[in-house]
């Protein structure tokens, strides 16, 4: 019962949301709406990360990979395509066939949470260096050339779909990405209520328990990394229409630290956390990169330290348990069941 | 005939590089079971002491061997004071301390040296087989991996320290019931390990351009060597180092630099499908 108002509450939020994404246009002026579009395309980001380790207990340290991947994706199938909506496709697809590959090999060899990680990191290191070396006119895909070092600038934005001329407007450019980045909450809440999403949390809080009353651990892993790097490939998608432009360094490890530091500070085992914290840390970066005193790199790295030590469930689960704390019944259910936890 | 003596020195000098770059890893990992994320960072402030001593009118011998080490020793025993023993336990939280420690060092490395590339010039000269120019410096670092490698056997076969060091690595309850301190165990090895990466960032420093993120170019091969490798300090880092080297040189000869980590990598991560714990898992369980 208490799960079916939680949905209903989540579903009251989401229009309510919707509504304010289509209405911010006629409010908010261009270069603020176009800060929001990078935003939202960063907390679908986020999210797909949110979900992967929040709920299915798997720890990508190199969600950039999928992010970059689909971001060229992109920005090749559109180059020569001449039509974005099948680029979008390209986006999504080439990611979940990477991650079905890496998967595989990770999540049916068995390996360790710590593997796991060093594993993905090295992935999006090892990409940034290809992709870095594919200057040069040898390196094209079709019309596309790929760039190397330099990137590929003048992509092609979303379009209509079916009508090649129409290019969007950047406003409704923002209106795509966010209604975008409510599809993929819904979409992931509604995955999360459903029997795979119970299945995957059955995996993540004792696998072999799972495993026993008769689920592949494995199979459902592996299935949870692909959904996180078709999201996180769409999420490359809606980078580049943004900014019709990509270079190598959506693979660099500053990035894929920061989607980490998106979902630890706004708290692992929710999906509101991770956007949170994804816009809390977009509006800081910003903020910090208009002065020089400080190196970007060096806060976010403290702010991780600080997080992992100090706070580390995050803001959002922190915030509610001090709310619950605050009404006295609440507090002496929490506190048995925390007793029960223990013993 | 003179192109393979030259391809074989590469080979030599692949896995030699691979072992150095990954030995502190590597000890931390087989010790501690944890991944040093700050790594590279430790990598990146051997070469900077090295680099400022020399500068300084240090002679570079002693800045490589002695000053790095020390001083990156000292910076892995603060470090572990400071944060990763507030974390035993937490193997993913350790990981992502260290990693907001390798963004903190080098944001702050930027923020005190600048984003610049500086370097000292390479002391030993060069030798030639047949048509081909080599640097001498290439043996050199061969020699140094192995008396790295000799030096970690000693101690752990040999030394007082190494038997308790052992102990806890096998069974870190039991050794605390025998009178062992695990958490100074720890202590020491995590500084160790960061001494032995710092040797390696000196040693790297004539060879390499010295910048605030150098790290980054050094912790791929690193993670897939001691992934590869395992628990196993001395025979997972032989193994691992000589198969993945010989990979990697081979392959980076006949495509490119990059494209042989690429291959590299998917060596790797087959083993990995086969061999989970990696190499020392399977053949070298409970060994040095």
């Amino acid at each position: 019962m208490q799960k079916l108002n939680e949905m209903r509450v989540a579903l009251i939020c989401a229009v309510i949301a919707a509504a304010g994404v289509i209405a911010a246009p006629y409010y908010i002026d261009l270069f603020q709406i176009m800060q929001l579009t990078v935003f939202a395309a960063m907390a679908v980001l986020a999210l797909s990360l949110g979900f992967i380790w929040g709920y299915g207990g798997i720890l990508s340290f190199g969600q950039t990979s999928f992010f970059g991947l689909g971001a060229y994706a992109y920005a090749v199938a559109a180059i020569n395509f001449g039509d974005s909506t099948g680029a979008i496709v390209m986006a999504i697809l080439i990611p979940v066939i990477f991650a079905a590959l890496l998967g595989y090999f990770m999540i049916y060899g068995g390996v360790s949470d710590v593997y796991l990680g060093v594993i993905t990191l090295t992935v999006s290191l090892i990409l940034f260096n290809l992709v870095n070396s594919t200057a040069g006119d040898f390196y094209k895909i079709g019309d596309a050339r790929l760039g190397g070092f330099n990137g590929m600038p003048a992509i092609p934005t979303f379009n209509m779909p079916g009508d090649p001329g129409y290019i969007l407007s950047p406003e409704q450019a923002w209106t795509v990405t966010g209604l975008a980045l409510i599809v993929v909450y819904i979409g992931l809440r509604v995955l999360i209520a459903s029997t795979f999403g119970r299945i995957i949390i059955a995996i993540r809080e004792n696998e072999t328990r799972a495993a026993l009353l008769g689920y592949d651990p494995r199979f459902y892993k592996l299935l949870t990394f692909m959904i996180g790097g078709a999201i996180a490939g769409f999420a490359g998608a809606l980078y580049v229409n943004w900014g019709a432009f990509v270079s190598p360094t959506i693979f660099a490890l500053g990035l894929s630290a920061q989607i980490i530091i998106w979902v630890i500070i706004g708290g692992r085992g929710t999906l509101i956390g991770p956007v949170i914290g994804c816009l809390l840390m977009q509006w800081m970066v910003t903020a910090i990169g208009g002065q020089q005193a400080l190196d970007a790199n060096f806060i976010l790295g403290a702010i991780l330290i600080v997080f992992v030590l100090l706070v580390p469930k995050g803001i959002a689960p922190t915030v509610v348990d001090l709310v619950k704390s605050r009404l006295p019944k609440a507090k002496s259910d929490t506190a048995n069941s925390n007793a029960k936890v223990k013993a | 005939m003179d192109i393979a003596i030259i391809v074989g020195l590469d080979v030599i000098s692949g896995i030699a590089s691979l072992v150095l770059i990954s030995a502190g890893l590597a000890v931390i990992f087989g010790m501690m079971k944890i991944i040093n994320l700050a790594h590279g960072e430790f990598l990146m402030l051997g070469a900077y002491a090295t680099v400022l001593s020399v500068s300084a009118g240090v002679n570079i011998w002693l800045a490589m061997l002695v000053i790095a080490p020390v001083f990156v020793g000292l910076v892995g025993v603060i470090v572990e004071r400071c944060l990763i023993q507030f974390l035993y336990g937490r193997l993913v939280d350790t990981m992502l301390a260290t990693w907001g420690l390798s963004l903190v060092i080098v944001g702050g490395t930027t923020m005190l040296f600048g984003n610049t590339i500086v370097g000292v010039a390479s002391p030993l000269g060069g030798f030639s087989v047949g048509e081909y120019q080599s640097s001498l410096y290439t043996p050199f670092l061969a020699v140094m991996a192995i008396l790295v490698m000799t030096g970690v056997w000693a101690v752990m076969r040999y030394t007082r320290a190494g038997l308790i060091a052992r102990a806890v690595m096998q069974n870190p309850d039991m050794a605390a019931t025998l009178g062992v301190n695990p958490a100074r165990v720890y202590m020491a090895t995590f500084g160790a390990g960061a001494a032995i990466s710092g040797l390696a960032g000196g040693l790297l420093a004539p060879v390499a351009g010295v910048v605030p993120t150098m790290g980054a170019a050094y912790i791929a091969k690193a993670f897939i060597t001691v992934v590869g490798g395992g628990t196993s300090i001395l025979w997972g880092l032989i193994t691992a180092s000589g198969l993945f080297g010989f990979i990697n040189q081979i392959a980076a000869f006949f495509t490119t630099p990059v494209f042989g980590e690429v291959i590299l990598f998917i060596a790797a991560v087959v083993l990995i499908r086969m061999l989970p714990t990696g190499i020392s898992g399977k053949f070298f369980k409970g060994r040095l």
